[in-house]
């Protein structure tokens, strides 16, 4: 049924669709209205399940963790300085190879103090182990937290979905809330065993070592590349079951285009409409949305950009001492081409800052009119 | 309870030979009694601390039971997660149980302590205070005694010992005891009580350090007794943080009986021994009025 959502609120529904058995959370913004909806839908007995309002992140995730142990669906979401707070707990998710699935909502860290959209909060937990996906809009963060249940749950690893803290999360956008019955046929109940047998006791998380935790820790680097094909086959599924689905990366016009123009998440809408006003403007302009960072999707980036000249790509983050860090995995999967792609980084819309479509156009025609890139990024800002 | 109930209690071990304390742990002897109450239908999780040695390394395990490592500062939000999934599966039949030394008690685990007991999360945290970071090699924590040597206070603690028990009366949970090995039946009878109340319980036990304390390996269950004996660690109960009843009624032997024996302590001079005794005495006083309140005594 088609709803009128804001991005926070769609996450909730989905939260809710997926039978979560256990939410722990802890308010801050801009997630918190995840966490009030869902806190509505409990006191309306329209959630199956338990609800912890714990008394930081850090003890969210644990929670989760442990849950997720014993067997049970759980759930959480934050932003920013929970989610670094939460950093340790993170790695511990994964190493312990937990299926939890997050909503970050991402926004600036700290210091100085700001609430803006920023996916520095996110981007620089990339080595913790955990799957990564950035959402467009509300409609591609609703099906995305249904779809990363099945992901984790044959994974056994841990995803986090990331939507922009205020542009996604709280502006209100027609949202199609698939019925239960569909989302049952999508995903079924929890099924992954407990650890914690009483018949046949275990040690969980015991003190390994160095040849042990490292061969731990190839198992799960492998389990990671095995998520590509089942990141493939559950949304195909999705598809044919609820009607909708995503790529790991979506190219818009980019065969025989002369420049791309690389995006994530919902800086990716205002780019769509500076596209068609470049292509209309006779330029041969392509856009390619990276909606997976962890696994990263390296072969779908090489395929569509080997054969085109130039790339520009446009980081809503920055990495001090180098550049965006898009910008830098992309780089990354293009090297190994032999035919490599100019790629030209641009810093834009840092703390939620203004990104408009003239300020993207104005990026391409740069990237265009420039004889080699430049080592480091250009800031674009709407002040100069 | 049956007396053969006990006896069955007494002879059952949840806690494998070969684990890996030092001699004369009163950690060790600890987890061992607690395991024999609680029984076959308890998941434990423990953290970083002396209980992660003794669990043992991979791939043997010190618990004959389902086990947990979780992480330093989580013991209660781990335990609760827990607690909620066997709600959930319906399995409120096992128990959740939490093993957290003192620094992963009053230090670092603090304000997750306080999360889950403002939740009333139900499982049974037992605090193993050997008074310092002793896993790490004995360094202060704020529950090491003033003016006491450590590996990071070499001249002496000049921080005073938390009045750990006030502030966990504070959070009203439904029962609150402290025990020790000293005094193992007492000890088994609060875990046995804590067992059959939901909510969150909370058992602070005395466990001495022989390592730590320096002292011979021999002492342990002796420190433990004179701790009680000198009213310095009393035995009681709290129930919903303010039913205050003593379990066991201490001999008033004088604290330098408990000090002498530790090395730790060995550069008391006598003021520091009467500023302790004065202290020991008034706490005593505060507990008896506490307890007389609901008369309890």
């Amino acid at each position: 049924m088609r709803q009128l959502l804001a991005g926070n609120y769609a996450v909730a529904e989905a939260v809710r669709l997926a039978k979560v058995q256990l939410v722990a959370a802890y308010p801050i913004t801009p997630q918190t209205p995840i966490y009030e909806k869902l806190s509505d839908m409990e006191n309306e007995g329209k959630l199956t399940g338990i609800m912890m309002r714990m008394e930081s992140e850090h003890s969210a995730m644990a929670a989760c963790i442990a849950a997720s142990l014993a067997g049970v669906r759980t759930f959480t979401a934050t932003a920013s300085q929970g989610l670094a707070l939460m950093h340790e707990m993170l790695h511990f998710a994964s190493g312990n190879r937990v299926p939890i699935v997050m909503c970050n909502v991402n926004r600036v860290v700290s210091a100085p103090w700001a609430f803006g959209s920023d996916q520095s909060d996110s981007l620089s937990q990339r080595d913790t182990g955990w799957m990564q996906f950035y959402c467009e809009d509300a409609q591609e963060a609703l099906d995305t937290v249904l779809q990363a249940y099945s992901i984790a749950e044959q994974a056994l690893l841990p995803v986090m979905v990331v939507i922009d803290g205020f542009f996604t999360s709280h502006f209100i956008e027609p949202v199609d809330v698939p019925d239960q019955a569909s989302v049952d046929a999508f995903l079924p109940p929890f099924s992954v065993a407990t650890r914690f047998n009483i018949e046949d006791p275990a040690y969980v998380n015991n003190v390994v070592n160095p040849e042990q935790y490292m061969g731990y820790r190839q198992r799960s680097f492998e389990d990671m590349e095995k998520t590509r094909p089942i990141i493939r086959e559950v949304n195909q599924r999705y598809q044919r079951i609820i009607g909708r689905g995503y790529g790991v990366v979506e190219p818009l016009n980019c065969d025989g285009a002369e420049i791309v123009l690389v995006t994530s998440g919902a800086m990716t809408s205002t780019a769509r409409v500076a596209i068609e006003s470049l292509r209309e403007k006779g330029l041969a302009v392509g856009l390619l949305k990276l909606k997976a960072f962890r696994p990263f999707p390296t072969e779908e980036v090489q395929e569509v950009l080997k054969n085109v000249p130039k790339v520009a790509v446009l980081d809503r983050n920055i990495s001090l001492g180098k550049e965006g860090i898009w910008c830098q995995e992309l780089k990354a999967a293009l090297y190994p081409l032999t035919y490599r792609p100019e790629v030209h980084g641009f810093i834009a819309g840092i703390c939620g800052a203004d990104v408009s479509p003239d300020m993207i156009e104005g990026m391409v025609f740069q990237a265009l009119n420039r004889a080699k890139p430049e080592r480091v990024p250009t800031w674009v800002r709407r002040d100069g | 309870m049956k007396n053969d109930q006990r006896v069955e209690e007494m002879e059952r071990e949840f806690m494998r030979p070969g684990h890996m304390a030092c001699p004369g742990c009163g950690e060790a002897s600890t987890i061992r009694l607690v395991l024999k109450v609680l029984g076959e239908k308890t998941i434990v999780v423990i953290l970083p601390s002396c209980v992660g040695v003794i669990s043992a390394t991979f791939p043997n395990s010190t618990f004959a039971v389902p086990c947990f490592h979780s992480a330093f500062e989580i013991a209660a939000p781990t335990a609760a997660g827990i607690a909620n999934a066997l709600k959930l599966q319906g399995r409120e039949d096992v128990t959740a149980l939490a093993f957290a030394g003192d620094g992963g008690t009053f230090d670092i685990g603090l304000q997750s302590l306080s999360g889950a007991a403002d939740r009333d999360d139900n499982f049974i945290y037992v605090c193993l205070d050997n008074e310092g970071y002793m896993n790490t090699g004995i360094q202060s924590s704020s529950s090491t005694p003033q003016n006491a040597w450590t590996m990071t206070t070499p001249g002496g603690r000049r921080g005073k010992k938390k009045k750990f028990m006030q502030i966990i009366a504070a959070h009203r949970m439904p029962y609150a005891a402290t025990a020790s090995i000293g005094h193992p039946l007492d000890l088994m009878e609060k875990v046995r009580k804590a067992k059959g109340i939901k909510g969150m319980k909370f058992i602070h036990t005395l466990t001495p350090c022989s390592t730590g304390w320096r002292m011979p390996d021999d002492l342990s269950v002796k420190a433990a007794q004179l701790a009680v004996e000198t009213k310095l660690f009393p035995l009681y109960e709290v129930i919903n943080g303010s039913e205050y009843r003593i379990t066991h009624q201490p001999r008033g032997l004088p604290v330098s009986e408990y000090l002498k024996i530790q090395g730790r302590f060995r550069h008391f001079t006598k003021d520091d021994v009467d500023r302790l005794q004065r202290e020991v005495d008034e706490d005593w006083e505060r507990l008896l009025a506490q307890a007389a309140m609901k008369g309890c005594v």
